[in-house]
């Protein structure tokens, strides 16, 4: 159900490949139930070192299955995992040393403090950078000698992202990362990954919030009932819904969709209830005309909203839903 | 800047030592961060101990009650004593009266043969000495006082016959197993419960270090709970250390090493708190009962004494007996310190085995 963008080789081709390094994270035919709940239904990764992948969907996708599976937290049903050239049934203890995990539901021991926490997980690892690096890192050097359970929000999803990186990872996963922060903590997230991202390491993110991916994610993939519909760069698969802008109104009677077509600059149009969505490339030329349309025909227009295409669109214009609907 | 990241593969070698040191030093500061825990580990025993204490070394009673030995020298006269307000004879088994001097149901136990009759009594007890001379005076009225009736007095070889003497260590043996079972086991539960486990399982921490740590921790926490029961005693009820503090700390590390041990098994599958509380109620409770803690196990059917015996809190207790009220040294407690030892193996193992990490 629903073609890939990116060509997926088969695993056994990526491997013999002996030219350029193995992908960070490789996988093929994941499967995955939970009793008569099929969490992932076959899903293929690819992504390279230096990437950054953005797995989206709603709630009960099948992100974190997925995630945790990789991460060698849940066994598959089916399918094969290698991280870093490596298989988890040989090679665990090394692969967990080269990665960074931020769990979404996972907790730090809330009477620890910040900085021993920090020295709690460093501790876990060969190597990686200082205590004090770590702090300055995320910022929290003030929050040094503070309680886990009097941290706000951002800070506590800051710590976790310090004990992430707190053995030098080459993989970082992060899981709904910025669900539930104010809009100025998540910036501040955001920040710290990308510096990550600069330094050359690998993320696998997983998001319900489209533009987190758009700004962080080098590729997304956006998943639904437990396999991933679209893969693709963000820029890339906005484009594959033929317009830049999106026009959402909702007139006080039924409109022709095929004369909505024949507007100047419409690329397509859809139907969401009531709602009428027109994806097109220049809003200066669609948007007179609609309006002068919908005098002519003696329609009023009960709400009009314009916005520029985002992942939100595209996959309203897969699935027929809302990403946050649930 | 941070140059240091995402660096490339590098050595990886040995995990840290520093992770188990971390881990137990985390298990430690966690625990002096919860209040009611302190509550539990160091104050409640002291509270069993001055309870149980005072029930049972009322030090001026008003009627001194002195054992009669059946069968023996003192039973002829006991016919012919005068009725004392302050004294109360009961006649017992021969069998019973050692333990029942020991208990402080009596003060005093009369016996003897052979025309002689013997006074048992514990010296340091107040009560003993004072029954002596009340008994001694109503032996020779019953006499007829024309020949004094012959008396020998026998002090009851081991020190530390009274029935707090015996309790103390009996309440450490208690202590160090709910301690044990409880502080590893409901932690080790509640951390994998709100997912704290799952986080620390996701990093390269060898496992075992997550398990072993939480015995070292309990050891940190030994220091302060076993000496603060044994000063308690002895400033309280005046309960004499008879053995050597290091054979003590001795038996007390390996019985810490032993219930913390039980405590990771208790927990190894236990998904809720509530779940691992019951596998830990049914874990303490038999022995409680059985192993000596307030009465002696010998009171039970030789039927049970097989698996009485093999019971961890019965070795426990036996050893912590043999040093705290006998005097004896180590070499006398290695049987009981032996299987002590096979029980925290076997626990141990077994949980690293069976433990659900995720």
């Amino acid at each position: 159900m629903g073609e890939t963008l990116a060509t997926t080789a088969s695993l056994e081709e990526v491997i013999q490949d002996d030219g350029p390094p193995e992908p960070a994270i490789l996988c093929q035919g994941l499967r995955k139930s939970f009793g008569s709940t099929h969490a992932v239904r076959g899903v293929d990764l690819q992504i390279h070192r230096g990437e950054c992948y953005g797995l989206l969907g709603p709630n009960g996708a099948g992100k974190t299955t997925t995630v945790e599976i990789l991460e060698g937290l849940q066994e598959p049903d089916e399918g094969r995992v290698r991280i870093l050239g490596m298989e988890w049934g040989r090679d665990g203890r090394a692969i967990r040393r080269r990665l960074g995990i931020q769990l979404q539901e996972a907790q730090l021991t809330e009477r620890l403090q910040v900085e021993e926490a920090i020295r709690l997980f460093r501790s876990f690892y060969p190597s990686g950078p200082q205590v004090e690096d770590l702090l300055d890192q995320v910022q929290l050097q003030d929050k040094r000698s503070t309680y886990v359970r009097d941290l706000s929000g951002g800070q506590r999803q800051r710590l976790s992202v310090a004990c992430a990186l707190a053995g030098a990872p080459d993989i970082l996963f992060l899981d709904e990362p910025t669900t539930g922060l104010d809009p100025q903590s998540r910036r501040a997230l955001w920040d710290i990954i990308e510096e990550f991202q600069d330094s050359g390491g690998t993320i696998l993110l997983t998001t319900h919030f489209m533009d987190e991916a758009e700004r962080l994610a080098d590729r997304v993939g956006i998943m639904d009932h437990g396999r991933i519909l679209v893969e693709g760069p963000p820029t890339q698969l906005i484009r594959t819904l033929g317009g830049a802008h999106i026009v959402e109104f909702q007139p006080s009677r039924r409109m022709e969709l095929r004369e909505l077509r024949r507007l100047p600059g419409v690329e397509n149009v859809r139907t969401r209830g009531e709602l009428y969505l027109i994806t097109c490339e220049e809003l200066h030329l669609t948007l007179p005309a609609l309006v002068e349309q919908t005098r002519e025909q003696e329609i009023r227009m009960l709400s009009l909203t314009t916005h520029r295409a985002t992942l939100d669109d595209v996959f309203l214009a897969r699935t027929g839903r809302q990403l946050r609907d649930e | 800047m941070m140059s240091s990241w995402p660096g490339p593969a590098g050595s990886y070698g040995m995990s840290d030592p520093g992770a188990l040191r971390q881990l137990t030093v985390t298990r430690v500061r966690v625990m002096l961060r919860e209040p009611e825990i302190i509550f539990w580990v160091f104050a409640f025993p002291i509270f069993l101990a001055m309870g149980l204490g005072l029930a049972f070394s009322d030090p001026t009673p008003d009627v001194l009650v002195v054992g009669v030995e059946a069968g023996s020298e003192a039973e002829r006269y006991l016919a012919h004593m005068p009725a004392r307000d302050e004294l109360r004879f009961q006649i017992l088994p021969a069998d019973e009266t050692v333990d029942a001097l020991r208990r402080g149901e009596v003060a005093l136990v009369l016996s003897g043969d052979d025309g002689a009759v013997t006074f048992l009594f514990d010296p340091t007890r107040a009560d003993g000495r004072t029954a002596r001379a009340l008994a001694d005076g109503a032996l020779q009225e019953a006499g007829g006082g024309t020949r004094p009736v012959t008396v020998r007095s026998q002090e009851v070889e081991q020190q530390g016959h009274r029935y707090i003497d015996w309790l103390i260590p009996g309440i450490i043996g208690f202590n160090l197993m709910s301690t044990g079972l409880w502080g590893v086991g409901f932690y080790v539960t509640q951390s994998r419960q709100n997912l704290q486990l799952k986080r620390l399982v996701a990093t390269p921490m060898p496992r075992g270090y997550f398990l072993l740590a939480q015995i070292l921790a309990r050891f940190f926490f030994l220091i302060g709970e076993v000496p603060l029961l044994v000063l308690f005693a002895w400033l309280a009820f005046d309960v004499q250390l008879e053995g050597s503090p290091v054979a003590l700390a001795v038996v007390v590390l390996v019985g810490a090493a032993c219930f913390s041990g039980l405590g990771l098994l208790a927990c190894s599958r236990a998904r809720t708190t509530e779940g691992v509380s019951g596998i830990i109620n049914v874990i303490i409770m038999p022995m409680v009962v059985l192993s000596g803690v307030f009465f002696s196990p010998t009171r039970f059917p030789d039927a049970l004494q097989p698996l009485i015996q093999i019971l961890p809190l019965t070795a426990l207790n036996n050893a912590l007996r043999k040093v705290y009220n006998d005097g004896l040294p180590l070499s006398a407690t290695l049987g009981d310190l032996a299987l002590l030892l096979v029980w925290t193996l076997l626990a141990f193992f077994m949980a690293l085995r069976f433990f659900r990490w995720k």
